[in-house]
């Protein structure tokens, strides 16, 4: 089933993403997907996320369509030109993918070739129109294509912890308008605020699916709420955490092992996963490492 | 205006490496606004290269470096001590380095970088810069333009990336687009945001005759014939 199928007919529909290596080596992230096969409806491959040079986006979602799985495009802005980018969006058609996340991208100065040339030609909603448009037939310079993208799916993205968050709700009305037709949010970690976000955008008619990033530490959540805009993990949440990760050492110090941290982060995801899911579409999930521990959180969280 | 910095003297030095006497020539205009090659910080210099065994054949101070005329004319002015010279280290942003270039028959050493402003901060300092994009988007902006306010120069409103408002690139920044908003909120014209205007059109940057704007310095440049549209002096 594609994405767009389950989107039109699953009552709760879940995603979750994948990250490529820096390297040829893609036993890693092949094994983390395989393990998705039949728990999700479709996986996002990021694209040098954190503007890290790594495997591109669509190199693996190729090799995942090849392996009978449902991949998203994740496709940034901040390394090609629209040249390349509509180009990449056509190769990734011919390769048989069919779901396009668009994004803008991080800054090329926060990651690890920070002297590179920063792009961003097009930015989501231009990338999104550019889609539409190859779709319909036609090219950024109005040039017929020689056979269309007809099936592509594309989606986009919204930070409902944005404050103000005005602003990202008018973007993301000019993101459905230009031919977004699935949304995937930035992590939230607060139910009420998340309802109180899709009250403001209950007149958009497009799938949104709640973002989700696994906690793996209090450090991170910690780490998250200084520095990841628009991201918020609340206290009693680090809390739990903390706490967790307290029994832990303790067990470590007296030569017994123990797994709370990855236990508590489960039954978070999974509490988040049910409060959130009177309010959305689906969930997306960002394991960030952890994705060997994704069946255990559809489990518990009853997905 | 164009901002430079001096660049290190192990640097210099080493352009100036196998050579005894160096021609030393100062801008009196932005560079020395910059603080580089005022007099003050010509001398430090000059005392620099001294204490490094160079010996500073002659120092001239130019108006606009920049100014092709002004600076072959001060070559000329100054031929013996130039002549002496086994090069000239010139002062000035990239303009007039090439200037001076451009007009002598030494070698000529960069002694500074200029620095990109983001823009053009026009030929008085001012809070704002322009791109010189040549599709002046500044309408659907509440006028602050997104190329130079925003760090990804992006048209169609903010990335995820601001926190607290300031840009991702760098915390003292404020989000471009964030000014934006608030700028077009309190004109009542927050609908802008749902704008959607034509994409930049990189054509544009490219230094064809037609696209240059004749400068009130620009002695050297005549205008081929004069351009009807041209109501705008430069």
């Amino acid at each position: 089933m594609s994405l767009r199928e389950a989107l039109a007919t699953q009552d709760f529909t879940i995603t979750c993403e994948v990250a490529p290596p820096k390297g040829v080596d893609m036993k890693h992230v092949l094994e983390e997907a395989e393990l998705l096969r039949g728990r999700v409806a479709g996986i996002n491959v990021t694209d040098l996320q954190a503007a890290a040079m790594r495997v591109s986006s669509l190199a693996t979602c190729a090799m995942l369509k090849q392996m009978g799985l449902e991949p998203i495009l994740q496709m940034v802005c901040r390394d090609r030109n629209r040249i390349a980018l509509q180009s990449d969006l056509l190769s990734a058609y011919a390769l048989g993918i069919r779901n396009v996340l668009c994004l803008t991208g991080d800054h090329t100065v926060l990651g690890d070739h920070p002297e590179a040339k920063p792009v961003f030609d097009l930015d989501s909603v231009s990338l999104l129109r550019a889609a539409q448009g190859l779709i319909d037939g036609k090219d950024l310079s109005g040039n017929d294509l020689e056979g269309k993208p007809e099936e592509l799916f594309l989606g986009a993205i919204v930070t409902p912890g944005a404050d103000p968050v005005e602003p990202q709700i008018y973007k993301l009305h000019n993101k459905v308008a230009s031919g977004a037709k699935f949304i995937q949010t930035q992590a939230v970690y607060d139910v009420d605020q998340f309802a109180r976000f899709m009250e403001k955008v209950h007149d958009i008619k497009v799938p949104i699916l709640a973002g989700i990033v696994l906690l793996k530490s209090a450090g991170m959540a910690r780490y998250m709420n200084a520095n990841v805009a628009g991201v918020f993990v609340p206290d009693p949440l680090i809390k739990e955490m903390a706490a967790a990760g307290a029994k832990d050492k303790e067990a470590k110090e007296k030569g017994e092992k123990a797994n709370n941290v990855v236990k508590t982060s489960i039954d978070i995801t999974a509490r988040l996963i049910r409060g959130l899911r009177p309010y959305c579409a689906g969930v997306h999930l960002m394991p960030l490492g952890w994705g060997h521990h994704v069946p255990a959180v559809l489990e518990a969280a009853g997905v | 205006m164009i901002a430079s910095e001096r660049k290190p003297l192990e640097e210099i030095l080493g352009y100036l490496d196998g050579e005894k006497k160096v021609f030393v020539v100062a801008c009196d205009g932005c560079s020395a606004g910059c603080k580089v090659s005022d007099p003050e910080h010509i001398a430090e210099t000059v005392k620099e290269l001294g204490a490094n065994g160079k010996t500073v054949t002659g120092m001239a101070r130019v108006e606009m470096v920049c100014n092709a005329g002004l600076s072959a004319l001060m070559l000329m002015q100054h031929l013996a001590q130039v002549n002496e010279a086994d090069s000239i280290l010139v002062f000035s942003c990239g303009d007039g380095i090439q200037a001076v270039a451009g007009a002598a028959e030494k070698p000529v050493h960069p002694g500074t970088n200029s620095i990109y402003f983001g823009g053009f901060q026009g030929l008085w300092r001012s809070e704002a810069k322009c791109a010189e994009c040549g599709n002046c988007m500044l309408d659907y902006t509440g006028g602050i333009c997104p190329y130079t306010a925003c760090s990804k120069s992006l048209l169609y409103g903010s990335c995820g990336g601001p926190k607290d408002g300031k840009c991702e690139v760098e915390a003292s920044v404020p989000c471009g687009w964030m000014r934006i908003y608030d700028r077009l909120a309190a004109l009542g014209k927050a609908e802008r945001l749902k704008a959607m205007p034509p994409l930049r059109d990189f054509k544009n940057m490219l230094p064809v005759k037609e696209r240059r704007r004749s400068s009130l310095y620009a002695l050297e440049y005549v205008e081929a014939e004069p351009e009807a549209s041209e109501s705008k002096a430069g």
